[in-house]
């Protein structure tokens, strides 16, 4: 008997008999003999809950967590505070345990929050229209360039190689699948290179794409950008933005841009060794049809009560089948939840100061790192809560004596960057305290 | 039931708060001497301001208008809404898998690259494949993966003629979708009246311009592929690769295998067998699997384990490359590694022999008030051709709303294509007998409302929040946010 | 359903109507009731040129979603606009809501298609 297969031995016999057979190897009869397992799965037999338990928490506990680690690395994936309601209402089983919202009259909650996400979405970004959620940043990012090939009807993507080179790495593979020309650009002292985008852009060119803040941490000079973008009249002007930098920065809706994607992990979601995470998308009223994914509109019933439902849905799989906007069939159910909870419980002023403070605290910690000159900045442009800084030591042996001294240090951009040897990534989050980055400067100030 | 009907925004007052975070330490500094004005969004933000209490009371109210699987069943075909079991929502708080960077030094996550490659084994001991990719992050996703997989596979043979992909007319959506996307064309091949793949129409199809065919087994119908093993020899010998879609696992865990009835390249749903909960929408998780053909085509990275080091590979000679950030919805796979740890391999065999039970036995209730066809065996689901009685004006839709008046999320509608007015129901093995006999009982009640007492079904539903919304209109002017 | 008589009509349900060397395409009243209630017309621009059986539009209810297919090959003189605002009259009134006007470019094409009578017999055999 198992905990979760209700059904006795007795049922069963009560079951077959009903059905008019002898045995439930009857309604197996039809596979064909010479495919059949015909032995046991060579598995563990089955463990109570307690033996579970013990084996993955021992498991777990052969791995160091940021509660252990005082953790200064980003790279696409932040350690920022999370309130503490955003886990009680995740766990409500209603929420989580319930299905995709097609029967909209048993899906009310789920509706309702998917349209407030949208709504939050959009009030972030300025942009007029959002959808229920992606899969993560980098596939964001890579259905926006199918989203623009397929409005242009080009096939060329110019992409700074200022974007998270994991980003980058899926549109390459999504690109290849339709044969999309993916350009990069090169940085020009850690931004996107503008001659040279100037030189690409052509009557061939679906989109440009750029990160805000980049993947070094700077903040890019999206109006120029967008002036050389748009310089091409049928070209859109993407941008991938990490949403607590809205906090702060400019909405890119001012800023021209057509698309707007990004990772929304930093919004409530824990780090959780890289997933789920929450890829957003947003874009102008003009192309809400052509967005992929899941849609939720608000609407009326026979009574004329408001509701919610899915809408658009003649884009999706399940109707258009071969010819929908994409194959996409879920969306990040939950971890949207997750993110509307952490926005609404830090609202209008939280999220400033979250940003505010990672801000300062990163700046704080630039100070303080670069004070001796034993690291240097590796740029000199201006940056939001990630810096780079480069030395004469290796990378592996910063991290090394870091995590002797239990902090998690940042991320080596050689491996994606050759041409920034020896250069260290730092993230520092509102999260930081100034005892946690006097002690990373001075433990990096003492490396020989 | 107090009738709750706001917005979060609603809620919103200026003052309110609802977070707290500890006073600035470090020595604060003007904002335009850190970053440029011109960068600086000077505007207020358009953010709610609300109380935490205002927060919990509203997204309780919204729960209590949400039906769960905690909350009663879902026969939902195609779906496999199991239970999900609470050891696995334990283990993914465990401090040592929730709260780790994917970026950290591999010495540092050695518990966490373990877990994937365990998980790695388990599936492909599963599966009957040779090496899992755990990097998709749904079902859809892995059906692309694989697909991509495929086409990397005959490009690397030089073989540039491969350009279409044949799906079966009963497949899900996302099949002929994800070929799409993946660079294909499609062609689609018409199934016999029983509802199985038809080797002659296959054959027909067959050529050097095929790069594969997408399968499910037991198909859309519930109904076993027996002709499996001459599909496959049809699609190899045409020099095609075979995929399954593992949607329909749950109906032979341990009975046979995808891997040896042929298929070269596989994915698992699992927020469907594996137990992972459906979330609302997501997330889910897709694994894919791989004979060793097609092993140096993997997406980057995978999990490897070098004596007692674990560690991840990115040297796979003619990779595909990435398909989505970090490694994969790592959450997910504790929740499924849980679940096959606790169910073991008798577990696992006795999940496949109940849900074909459950399946069969629900079906032998509903045959005289339904259409099913005689004499069938099925496996994990069956789908109904509508009412039997010949009633033109009832249609499957007014049936499935007229479930909700007692409770029940209705199965799945409309689909597979090639059944008319279908109802495709799954109750899996975590249903008991009395959930299937009163189910059973509230179908035949409502069929037979539908003879005397139609309107009661065209009316429906009565009871729910809201009731028969309309579509149409959210489609033809979309309203996707609140305005104020 | 309403076939009316002196149309060209196309196995994909478009209807076309001819004069001189220009002509309206629209849906048949099959392909509009097969659909359900219109939400949405894509429409193409002014000017775009398309071969016979080219996709030129496409036409979503909130259950399905259709291409139209070019009867003859042609460029487009006008479209309809006030199907954006409501995509309803083509469910109204398939025949006197067209599409498109085009400039045909083969009129030779018009052999190819079926008259008012083999339409209907077609939707009845066929169909």
């Amino acid at each position: 008997m198992y905990p979760y297969i209700p059904n006795t031995k007795d049922d069963e016999r009560k079951m077959l008999e009903a059905i008019g057979i002898d045995s439930i190897d009857e309604l197996f009869k039809d596979i064909p003999e010479n495919v059949r397992l015909n032995r046991e799965l060579n598995l563990n037999p089955s463990m109570s809950e307690l033996e579970v338990s013990r084996y993955l928490t021992k498991l777990s506990q052969k791995n160091k967590s940021i509660n252990q680690l005082t953790c200064f690395l980003g790279a696409g994936a932040y350690d920022h505070y999370i309130p503490s309601i955003v886990n009680h209402i995740v766990s409500k089983s209603e929420f989580y345990t319930s299905y995709t919202p097609y029967q909209a009259e048993m899906s009310q909650g789920t509706l309702q929050y998917i349209f407030e996400y949208q709504t939050l979405i959009c009030n972030l970004t300025g942009m007029d229209v959002s959808n229920a959620s992606l899969y993560d940043g980098g596939t964001a990012l890579a259905e926006a360039a199918f989203m623009a090939a397929n409005i242009t009807r080009r096939n060329q993507i110019i992409i700074s190689k200022t974007v998270n080179p994991q980003y980058r790495q899926v549109l390459k593979t999504y690109g290849h699948l339709q044969q999309l020309e993916i350009v990069e650009i090169e940085d020009d002292g850690g931004v996107t290179n503008l001659e040279e985008l100037k030189e690409k852009m052509s009557d061939k060119t679906a989109a440009v794409i750029v990160q805000n803040p980049n993947f070094f941490g700077i903040i890019e000079d999206l109006k120029s950008i967008e002036e050389v973008a748009h310089s091409e009249k049928k070209t859109l002007f993407i941008a991938s933005m990490n949403p607590i930098s809205l906090g702060i920065l400019k909405k890119p809706s001012t800023l021209g841009v057509d698309i707007v994607v990004g990772e929304g992990q930093p919004l409530g979601i824990s780090l959780q060794f890289g997933g789920p995470y929450l890829g957003f998308i947003a874009t102008k009223k003009e192309f809400m049809r052509k967005m992929p994914g899941r849609i939720v509109g608000k609407t009326v019933d026979i009574e004329g009560n408001v509701g919610y439902v899915l809408t658009l849905q003649a884009r999706e799989q399940h109707i258009r089948r071969e010819k929908a906007t994409s194959n996409i069939c879920s969306n990040q159910g939950i971890n949207t939840l997750a993110a509307v909870v952490y926005l609404v419980t830090l609202g209008k002023k939280g999220l400033r100061e979250v940003a505010v403070q990672s801000a300062q605290k990163a700046h704080y910690a630039f100070k303080q790192i670069t004070k001796s000159g034993k690291f240097k900045p590796l740029f000199d442009k201006p940056f939001f809560m990630e810096f780079a800084v480069t030395s004469d030591i290796s990378p592996s042996e910063i991290s090394k004596k870091l995590l002797s001294e239990n902090i998690l240090g940042g991320y080596s951009l050689e491996k994606d960057y050759p041409q920034y040897k020896n250069g260290v990534l730092y993230a520092v989050t509102e999260k930081r305290t100034k005892g946690e980055i006097d002690k990373l400067s001075s433990v990096l100030e003492g490396i020989i | 039931m107090r009738k709750y009907d706001k917005l979060i925004f609603h809620l919103s007052r200026e003052g309110r708060k609802a977070y707290t975070l500890p006073k600035l330490d470090v020595e604060e500094v003007s904002i335009d001497e850190l970053i440029p004005s011109e960068y600086i969004n000077d505007e207020e933000l358009d953010l709610p301001e609300v109380s935490e209490v205002d927060i919990i009371r509203h997204y309780t109210n919204l729960a209590n208008k949400n039906y769960g699987v905690d909350t009663g069943f879902y026969p939902l075909g195609s779906c496999t809404m199991k239970y999900n079991p609470k050891i696995n929502e334990d283990m993914v708080q465990l401090d040592g898998f929730k709260n780790i960077h994917p970026l950290q030094p591999e010495e540092t996550v050695q518990g966490a690259l373990r877990l994937m490659y365990e998980l790695d084994q388990a599936l492909c001991e599963i599966s009957g494949m040779d090496k899992m990719t755990l990097q998709p992050a749904a079902g859809a996703h892995g059906e692309l993966t694989g697909l991509t997989l495929i086409k990397a596979y005959h490009e690397n043979r030089g073989d540039t003629k491969r350009t279409k992909i044949i799906v079966p007319d009963s497949a899900h959506g996302t099949n002929p979708a994800s070929a799409k996307m993946a660079g294909f064309d499609v062609i689609e091949i018409k199934s016999t009246e029983e509802g199985l793949v038809d080797p002659e129409s296959l054959k027909a199809a067959l050529s050097d311009e095929i790069a594969g065919l997408m399968l499910t087994n037991p198909n859309t119908l519930g109904l076993f592929e027996r002709e499996i093993v001459e599909i496959a020899k049809l699609v190899h010998d045409a020099g095609g690769l075979l995929y399954y879609d593992g949607a329909n696992a749950n109906a032979i865990l341990g009975k046979v295998r995808p891997g040896d009835m042929g298929f070269d390249v596989v994915h698992f749903n699992l927020h469907k067998t594996f137990s992972t909960p459906h979330g609302g929408g997501g997330p889910g998780s897709g694994p894919v699997g791989v004979k060793k053909k097609l092993m140096d085509f993997l997406p980057t990275p995978t999990v490897e384990k070098d004596g007692d080091r674990y560690y991840l590979n990115y040297d796979i000679p003619h990779s595909v490359g990435r398909i989505k950030d970090f490694y994969g919805h790592f959450s997910m796979m504790i929740r499924a590694y849980t679940y096959i740890l606790m169910m073991g391999k008798d577990g696992l065999n006795r999940v496949s022999d109940v849900a074909v039970l459950n399946a069969n036995y629900l079906a032998s209730r509903l045959k005289d008030y339904y259409n099913l066809p005689d004499n069938t065996i099925y496996k994990h689901e069956f789908v109904m051709a509508g009412l039997k009685l010949d009633l033109p004006e009832v249609t499957t839709l007014d049936v499935a709303k007229r479930l909700l008046d007692y409770g029940y999320h209705p199965p799945t509608i409309y689909f597979p294509l090639i059944v008319h007015e279908a109802l495709m129901t799954e109750p899996t093995e975590s249903e008991s007998k009395e959930t299937l006999d009163e189910f059973a009982e509230v179908l035949i009640k409502i069929a037979e409302e539908a003879k005397n007492n139609p309107e009661l079904l065209k009316e429906a539903p009565h009871y729910t929040p809201v009731r028969r919304l309309d579509e149409t209109r959210a489609a033809r002017d979309p309203i996707l946010k609140y305005e104020g | 359903m309403k076939v009316l008589k002196d149309l060209y009509y196309t196995k994909d349900h478009e209807w076309l109507k001819v004069e001189g060397n220009e002509g309206y395409i629209g849906l048949t009243d099959f392909a509009q009731d097969s659909l359900g209630d219109i939400v949405y017309v894509e429409l193409p621009n002014v000017d775009d040129e398309f071969e016979k059986e080219e996709a030129f539009s496409a036409v979503e209810s909130v259950k399905a979603a259709s291409d139209v297919y070019m009867p003859v090959s042609g460029r487009i003189l006008e479209v309809n606009e006030a199907l954006l605002d409501e995509p309803a009259l083509l469910n109204e009134d398939p025949y006197k809501n067209w599409i498109v006007k085009i400039e045909l470019a083969d009129l030779s094409q018009l052999d190819e298609l079926m008259s008012s009578e083999e339409y209907e017999k077609y939707l009845e055999e066929e169909v």
